[in-house]
Protein backbone atom coordinates (compact mmCIF):
# COMPACT_ATOMS: atom_id res chain seq x y z
CA UNK A 1 0.00 0.00 0.00
CA UNK A 2 2.47 2.14 0.83
CA UNK A 3 3.96 1.74 -2.66
CA UNK A 4 1.30 2.85 -4.10
CA UNK A 5 0.73 5.72 -2.01
CA UNK A 6 4.18 6.85 -3.02
CA UNK A 7 3.97 6.03 -7.10
CA UNK A 8 0.35 8.24 -6.97
CA UNK A 9 2.01 10.97 -5.25
CA UNK A 10 5.32 11.17 -7.05
CA UNK A 11 3.27 11.28 -10.43
CA UNK A 12 0.71 13.87 -8.89
CA UNK A 13 3.93 15.86 -8.12
CA UNK A 14 5.36 15.53 -11.97
CA UNK A 15 1.67 16.78 -12.97
CA UNK A 16 2.15 19.96 -10.43
CA UNK A 17 6.33 20.15 -12.11
CA UNK A 18 4.58 20.70 -15.44
CA UNK A 19 1.87 23.17 -14.14
CA UNK A 20 4.81 25.33 -12.55
CA UNK A 21 7.06 24.60 -16.01
CA UNK A 22 3.99 26.20 -17.86
CA UNK A 23 4.07 29.05 -15.80
CA UNK A 24 7.64 29.48 -16.20
CA UNK A 25 7.83 29.63 -20.22
CA UNK A 26 4.61 31.79 -20.37
CA UNK A 27 5.61 34.39 -17.79
CA UNK A 28 3.99 36.90 -18.71
CA UNK A 29 6.77 38.75 -16.04
CA UNK A 30 9.83 38.50 -14.84
CA UNK A 31 8.45 37.95 -11.15
CA UNK A 32 6.19 35.33 -11.99
CA UNK A 33 8.83 33.27 -13.44
CA UNK A 34 10.64 33.80 -10.60
CA UNK A 35 7.67 32.79 -8.33
CA UNK A 36 7.25 29.50 -10.82
CA UNK A 37 10.69 28.53 -10.30
CA UNK A 38 10.35 29.12 -6.51
CA UNK A 39 7.73 26.66 -6.76
CA UNK A 40 9.93 24.04 -9.01
CA UNK A 41 12.66 23.52 -6.44
CA UNK A 42 10.02 23.14 -3.65
CA UNK A 43 8.37 20.42 -5.53
CA UNK A 44 11.62 19.33 -6.94
CA UNK A 45 12.68 18.88 -3.05
CA UNK A 46 9.55 16.52 -2.18
CA UNK A 47 10.03 14.28 -5.33
CA UNK A 48 13.79 13.80 -3.27
CA UNK A 49 12.28 13.12 -0.57
CA UNK A 50 9.47 10.17 -1.80
CA UNK A 51 12.57 9.28 -3.79
CA UNK A 52 14.46 8.34 -0.55
CA UNK A 53 11.61 6.52 0.84
CA UNK A 54 10.91 4.27 -2.13
CA UNK A 55 14.65 3.32 -1.62
CA UNK A 56 14.34 3.33 2.07
CA UNK A 57 17.60 5.12 2.47
CA UNK A 58 18.20 8.64 4.20
CA UNK A 59 20.95 9.66 1.53
CA UNK A 60 18.58 11.86 -0.18
CA UNK A 61 18.37 14.05 2.78
CA UNK A 62 21.81 16.00 2.30
CA UNK A 63 20.37 16.82 -1.27
CA UNK A 64 16.83 17.95 -0.43
CA UNK A 65 18.48 20.00 2.16
CA UNK A 66 21.14 21.96 -0.40
CA UNK A 67 18.45 22.65 -2.87
CA UNK A 68 15.87 23.92 -0.13
CA UNK A 69 19.17 26.38 1.40
CA UNK A 70 20.45 27.15 -2.57
CA UNK A 71 16.58 27.60 -4.08
CA UNK A 72 16.08 30.08 -1.14
CA UNK A 73 19.43 31.79 -1.46
CA UNK A 74 18.88 32.47 -5.06
CA UNK A 75 15.45 33.53 -5.36
CA UNK A 76 16.48 36.40 -2.82
CA UNK A 77 19.23 37.06 -4.80
CA UNK A 78 17.14 37.49 -7.74
CA UNK A 79 14.46 39.63 -6.61
CA UNK A 80 17.39 41.89 -5.31
CA UNK A 81 18.82 42.08 -8.34
CA UNK A 82 15.16 43.14 -10.13
CA UNK A 83 14.62 45.45 -7.08
CA UNK A 84 18.41 46.68 -6.89
CA UNK A 85 19.97 45.95 -10.53
CA UNK A 86 23.03 44.94 -7.63
CA UNK A 87 22.87 41.62 -5.72
CA UNK A 88 25.48 42.87 -3.27
CA UNK A 89 25.01 46.73 -2.48
CA UNK B 1 35.58 36.46 33.55
CA UNK B 2 32.47 37.00 33.14
CA UNK B 3 29.61 34.77 31.75
CA UNK B 4 28.34 37.16 28.94
CA UNK B 5 32.11 37.58 27.25
CA UNK B 6 32.52 33.87 26.70
CA UNK B 7 28.86 33.35 25.82
CA UNK B 8 27.72 36.10 23.74
CA UNK B 9 24.94 35.18 22.28
CA UNK B 10 23.01 32.37 24.14
CA UNK B 11 20.01 31.48 22.35
CA UNK B 12 22.37 31.07 19.04
CA UNK B 13 24.78 28.75 21.04
CA UNK B 14 21.80 26.53 21.91
CA UNK B 15 19.93 27.02 18.21
CA UNK B 16 23.58 25.75 17.11
CA UNK B 17 23.88 22.82 19.03
CA UNK B 18 20.24 21.74 18.36
CA UNK B 19 21.03 22.26 14.22
CA UNK B 20 24.33 20.43 14.69
CA UNK B 21 22.46 17.10 16.61
CA UNK B 22 19.44 17.38 13.51
CA UNK B 23 22.29 17.79 10.68
CA UNK B 24 23.73 14.21 11.80
CA UNK B 25 20.71 13.06 13.07
CA UNK B 26 22.42 11.70 16.07
CA UNK B 27 22.81 12.06 20.02
CA UNK B 28 26.45 10.40 19.89
CA UNK B 29 28.81 11.48 22.77
CA UNK B 30 31.03 12.39 19.89
CA UNK B 31 28.75 14.49 18.59
CA UNK B 32 27.90 16.20 21.58
CA UNK B 33 31.03 17.45 22.13
CA UNK B 34 31.62 18.17 18.74
CA UNK B 35 28.50 20.32 18.63
CA UNK B 36 29.12 22.06 22.06
CA UNK B 37 32.14 22.95 20.65
CA UNK B 38 31.21 24.47 17.45
CA UNK B 39 28.27 26.18 19.54
CA UNK B 40 30.79 27.64 22.00
CA UNK B 41 33.17 29.04 19.06
CA UNK B 42 30.72 30.40 16.46
CA UNK B 43 29.07 32.96 18.56
CA UNK B 44 32.78 34.24 20.22
CA UNK B 45 33.68 35.11 16.70
CA UNK B 46 30.43 36.17 15.17
CA UNK B 47 29.65 38.51 18.46
CA UNK B 48 30.77 41.99 17.51
CA UNK B 49 28.30 41.80 14.02
CA UNK B 50 25.55 41.56 16.50
CA UNK B 51 22.81 44.10 16.06
CA UNK B 52 20.70 44.96 19.69
CA UNK B 53 17.33 43.57 19.25
CA UNK B 54 14.41 43.65 21.57
CA UNK B 55 14.34 40.88 24.78
CA UNK B 56 11.78 38.31 24.72
CA UNK B 57 10.39 38.84 27.76
CA UNK B 58 6.99 36.28 27.64
CA UNK B 59 8.69 33.42 26.78
CA UNK B 60 5.31 31.00 27.72
CA UNK B 61 3.80 33.25 25.51
CA UNK B 62 5.81 32.95 22.60
CA UNK B 63 5.30 29.57 22.70
CA UNK B 64 1.71 29.83 23.15
CA UNK B 65 1.74 32.55 19.92
CA UNK B 66 3.57 30.01 18.15
CA UNK B 67 1.08 27.03 18.54
CA UNK B 68 -1.53 29.66 17.38
CA UNK B 69 0.39 30.60 14.33
CA UNK B 70 0.95 26.76 13.28
CA UNK B 71 -2.89 26.24 13.26
CA UNK B 72 -3.64 29.09 11.81
CA UNK B 73 -1.22 28.19 8.79
CA UNK B 74 -3.69 24.68 8.60
CA UNK B 75 -6.76 26.48 8.49
CA UNK B 76 -4.90 29.35 6.19
CA UNK B 77 -4.06 26.50 3.93
CA UNK B 78 -7.63 24.62 3.86
CA UNK B 79 -9.52 28.11 2.99
CA UNK B 80 -7.05 28.79 0.00
CA UNK B 81 -7.31 25.51 -1.50
CA UNK B 82 -11.40 26.07 -1.60
CA UNK B 83 -10.74 29.60 -3.17
CA UNK B 84 -8.26 28.39 -5.72
CA UNK B 85 -10.55 25.89 -6.54
CA UNK B 86 -13.43 27.50 -6.63
CA UNK B 87 -14.77 30.14 -9.38
CA UNK B 88 -12.15 32.87 -10.13
CA UNK B 89 -14.56 34.96 -10.84
CA UNK B 90 -15.48 35.76 -7.36
CA UNK B 91 -12.58 36.44 -5.90
CA UNK B 92 -12.36 40.13 -4.63
CA UNK B 93 -8.90 40.76 -4.12
CA UNK B 94 -7.91 43.76 -2.51
CA UNK B 95 -4.90 45.87 -0.73
CA UNK B 96 -4.72 47.15 3.08
CA UNK B 97 -2.53 49.49 4.41
CA UNK B 98 -2.76 48.54 8.57
CA UNK B 99 -1.45 50.92 10.81
CA UNK B 100 1.59 49.30 13.03
CA UNK B 101 2.02 50.01 16.66
CA UNK B 102 4.94 48.10 16.96
CA UNK B 103 8.49 49.39 17.19
CA UNK B 104 11.41 47.43 16.16
CA UNK B 105 12.74 45.81 13.10
CA UNK B 106 12.72 42.08 14.52
CA UNK B 107 8.99 42.69 15.82
CA UNK B 108 7.50 44.05 12.83
CA UNK B 109 9.16 41.48 10.61
CA UNK B 110 7.77 38.38 13.00
CA UNK B 111 4.75 40.34 12.42
CA UNK B 112 4.93 40.24 8.39
CA UNK B 113 6.13 36.94 8.39
CA UNK B 114 3.31 35.68 10.23
CA UNK B 115 0.66 37.94 8.07
CA UNK B 116 2.04 36.20 5.18
CA UNK B 117 1.73 32.54 6.61
CA UNK B 118 -2.32 32.47 7.56
CA UNK B 119 -5.42 33.06 6.02
CA UNK B 120 -5.57 34.72 2.63
CA UNK B 121 -2.85 37.63 3.49
CA UNK B 122 0.51 38.50 1.95
CA UNK B 123 2.61 41.28 3.42
CA UNK B 124 3.56 43.51 0.61
CA UNK B 125 5.81 46.49 2.00
CA UNK B 126 6.37 48.20 4.73
CA UNK B 127 6.52 52.09 5.04
CA UNK B 128 9.81 53.57 6.03
CA UNK B 129 8.45 55.00 8.54
CA UNK B 130 7.61 51.85 10.16
CA UNK B 131 4.37 53.02 10.88
CA UNK B 132 2.18 51.37 7.50
CA UNK B 133 2.61 47.66 7.04
CA UNK B 134 0.74 47.03 3.08
CA UNK B 135 -1.17 43.92 2.77
CA UNK B 136 -2.43 42.00 -0.75
CA UNK B 137 -5.61 40.34 0.63
CA UNK B 138 -6.94 37.05 -2.10
CA UNK B 139 -10.82 37.63 -0.84
CA UNK B 140 -11.35 40.75 1.61
CA UNK B 141 -15.30 41.49 2.13
CA UNK B 142 -14.63 43.26 5.34
CA UNK B 143 -12.30 45.60 5.51
CA UNK B 144 -11.75 46.98 9.01
CA UNK B 145 -12.85 43.04 9.72
CA UNK B 146 -9.48 42.12 8.56
CA UNK B 147 -7.21 44.95 10.10
CA UNK B 148 -9.00 44.39 13.40
CA UNK B 149 -8.15 40.46 13.07
CA UNK B 150 -4.53 41.13 12.07
CA UNK B 151 -4.13 43.79 15.13
CA UNK B 152 -5.90 41.93 17.80
CA UNK B 153 -4.67 38.46 17.23
CA UNK B 154 -1.12 38.74 15.71
CA UNK B 155 -0.19 42.29 16.72
CA UNK B 156 -1.54 42.62 20.43
CA UNK B 157 0.32 39.01 21.84
CA UNK B 158 3.61 40.14 20.09
CA UNK B 159 3.72 43.51 21.82
CA UNK B 160 3.45 41.99 24.80
CA UNK B 161 5.85 39.80 23.89
CA UNK B 162 8.51 42.09 23.39
CA UNK B 163 7.33 44.71 25.31
CA UNK B 164 7.26 47.57 23.28
CA UNK C 1 6.17 -2.05 9.63
CA UNK C 2 2.38 -2.83 11.07
CA UNK C 3 -0.25 -2.09 9.25
CA UNK C 4 -1.66 1.21 11.29
CA UNK C 5 1.85 2.77 10.69
CA UNK C 6 1.51 2.02 6.50
CA UNK C 7 -1.60 3.64 6.98
CA UNK C 8 -0.76 7.16 8.88
CA UNK C 9 2.33 7.36 6.58
CA UNK C 10 0.38 7.23 3.44
CA UNK C 11 -2.39 9.66 4.33
CA UNK C 12 0.05 12.04 5.40
CA UNK C 13 1.34 11.60 1.57
CA UNK C 14 -1.84 11.76 -0.09
CA UNK C 15 -3.23 15.03 2.27
CA UNK C 16 0.79 16.57 1.23
CA UNK C 17 0.60 15.57 -2.59
CA UNK C 18 -2.87 17.18 -2.52
CA UNK C 19 -1.92 20.69 -1.18
CA UNK C 20 1.61 20.78 -3.07
CA UNK C 21 -1.02 20.40 -6.05
CA UNK C 22 -3.61 22.66 -5.07
CA UNK C 23 -0.56 25.29 -5.27
CA UNK C 24 0.52 24.10 -8.77
CA UNK C 25 -3.17 24.92 -10.14
CA UNK C 26 -3.22 28.18 -8.35
CA UNK C 27 0.30 29.24 -9.59
CA UNK C 28 -1.53 28.99 -13.36
CA UNK C 29 -5.46 29.62 -12.33
CA UNK C 30 -4.98 32.63 -10.85
CA UNK C 31 -5.50 36.04 -12.55
CA UNK C 32 -2.73 38.44 -11.25
CA UNK C 33 0.21 38.02 -10.04
CA UNK C 34 -0.39 39.56 -6.67
CA UNK C 35 -3.31 36.78 -5.76
CA UNK C 36 -0.98 34.07 -7.62
CA UNK C 37 1.83 34.79 -4.41
CA UNK C 38 -0.87 33.18 -2.12
CA UNK C 39 -1.14 29.64 -3.86
CA UNK C 40 2.38 28.64 -3.75
CA UNK C 41 3.83 30.06 -0.83
CA UNK C 42 0.54 28.53 0.99
CA UNK C 43 0.13 25.62 -0.10
CA UNK C 44 3.77 24.23 -0.07
CA UNK C 45 4.13 24.67 3.53
CA UNK C 46 1.67 22.53 4.46
CA UNK C 47 2.26 19.91 1.61
CA UNK C 48 5.87 19.57 2.67
CA UNK C 49 5.28 19.69 6.08
CA UNK C 50 2.88 16.38 5.66
CA UNK C 51 5.60 14.84 3.12
CA UNK C 52 8.04 15.85 5.56
CA UNK C 53 6.70 14.06 8.47
CA UNK C 54 5.27 11.01 6.40
CA UNK C 55 8.86 10.87 5.38
CA UNK C 56 10.44 11.24 8.96
CA UNK C 57 7.80 8.50 10.78
CA UNK C 58 8.79 6.28 8.50
CA UNK C 59 12.53 6.37 8.31
CA UNK C 60 12.14 6.33 12.31
CA UNK C 61 9.93 3.44 11.62
CA UNK C 62 12.43 1.73 9.57
CA UNK C 63 15.86 2.13 11.24
CA UNK C 64 14.27 1.74 14.82
CA UNK C 65 15.45 5.07 16.36
CA UNK C 66 14.07 8.32 16.30
CA UNK C 67 14.62 10.18 12.88
CA UNK C 68 13.78 13.82 12.99
CA UNK C 69 16.34 15.62 10.43
CA UNK C 70 13.39 16.24 8.39
CA UNK C 71 12.31 18.82 10.88
CA UNK C 72 15.03 20.90 10.30
CA UNK C 73 14.12 21.32 6.48
CA UNK C 74 10.65 22.16 7.54
CA UNK C 75 11.63 24.62 9.79
CA UNK C 76 13.74 26.22 7.46
CA UNK C 77 10.76 26.32 5.17
CA UNK C 78 8.50 27.32 7.46
CA UNK C 79 10.97 30.24 7.83
CA UNK C 80 11.87 31.30 4.52
CA UNK C 81 8.48 30.98 2.32
CA UNK C 82 7.44 34.24 3.94
CA UNK C 83 10.35 36.06 3.33
CA UNK C 84 10.56 35.11 -0.29
CA UNK C 85 6.49 36.12 -0.26
CA UNK C 86 7.69 39.55 0.42
CA UNK C 87 10.25 40.05 -1.98
CA UNK C 88 8.81 38.68 -5.04
CA UNK C 89 5.40 41.18 -3.64
CA UNK C 90 8.10 44.01 -3.95
CA UNK C 91 9.42 42.66 -6.66
CA UNK C 92 5.94 42.53 -8.18
CA UNK C 93 5.41 46.12 -6.94
CA UNK C 94 8.85 48.09 -8.05
CA UNK C 95 7.92 46.64 -11.53
CA UNK C 96 4.58 48.16 -11.40
CA UNK C 97 2.93 45.22 -12.43
CA UNK C 98 -0.48 45.52 -13.28
CA UNK C 99 -3.23 44.01 -10.25
CA UNK C 100 -6.48 43.13 -11.30
CA UNK C 101 -8.95 45.29 -12.39
CA UNK C 102 -11.34 44.60 -9.32
CA UNK C 103 -9.04 44.87 -6.93
CA UNK C 104 -9.60 47.09 -4.30
CA UNK C 105 -7.74 49.97 -3.13
CA UNK C 106 -5.30 49.86 -5.86
CA UNK C 107 -4.37 53.31 -5.30
CA UNK C 108 -2.17 51.83 -1.96
CA UNK C 109 0.18 50.66 -4.31
CA UNK C 110 1.93 53.50 -5.97
CA UNK C 111 2.62 54.87 -1.96
CA UNK C 112 3.35 50.91 -0.99
CA UNK C 113 6.22 51.35 -4.02
CA UNK C 114 7.70 54.46 -2.56
CA UNK C 115 7.70 53.03 0.93
CA UNK C 116 5.13 55.94 1.95
CA UNK C 117 2.68 56.26 4.70
CA UNK C 118 -0.70 55.70 2.79
CA UNK C 119 -2.07 58.86 3.11
CA UNK C 120 0.84 60.67 1.87
CA UNK C 121 0.74 62.60 -1.41
CA UNK C 122 3.65 61.94 -3.39
CA UNK C 123 5.83 65.03 -3.06
CA UNK C 124 7.33 64.36 -6.93
CA UNK C 125 3.77 64.86 -8.62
Amino acid sequence: MLNTAIMIVSSVLCIALVLNLWRLLRGPDLSDRILALDTMYINSIALILLYGMHMGTNLYFEGALLIAMLGFVSTVALCKYLLRGDIIE
Amino acid sequence: MSLSKWLPMPLHSLLLFIVWLLLNNTVAPGHLVLGAFLALTIPLLCAPLKTRQPKVLRPLLALRYIFRVLGDIVVANVEVAILVLGPMRKLQPAFVAVPLDLSGDLPITLLASTVSLTPGTVSAEVSEDRKWLYIHALHMTDEQGLIATVKSRYEAPLKEIFGC
Amino acid sequence: MSIWIEILVSVLLLIGGFFVLVGSIGLCRLPDIYTRLHAPTKATTVGMGAILIASMVMMSVEEGHLSVHELLITLFLLITAPITAHMLAKTALHHENRALKRTQSQQLMSNAREQLPPDANRSHE
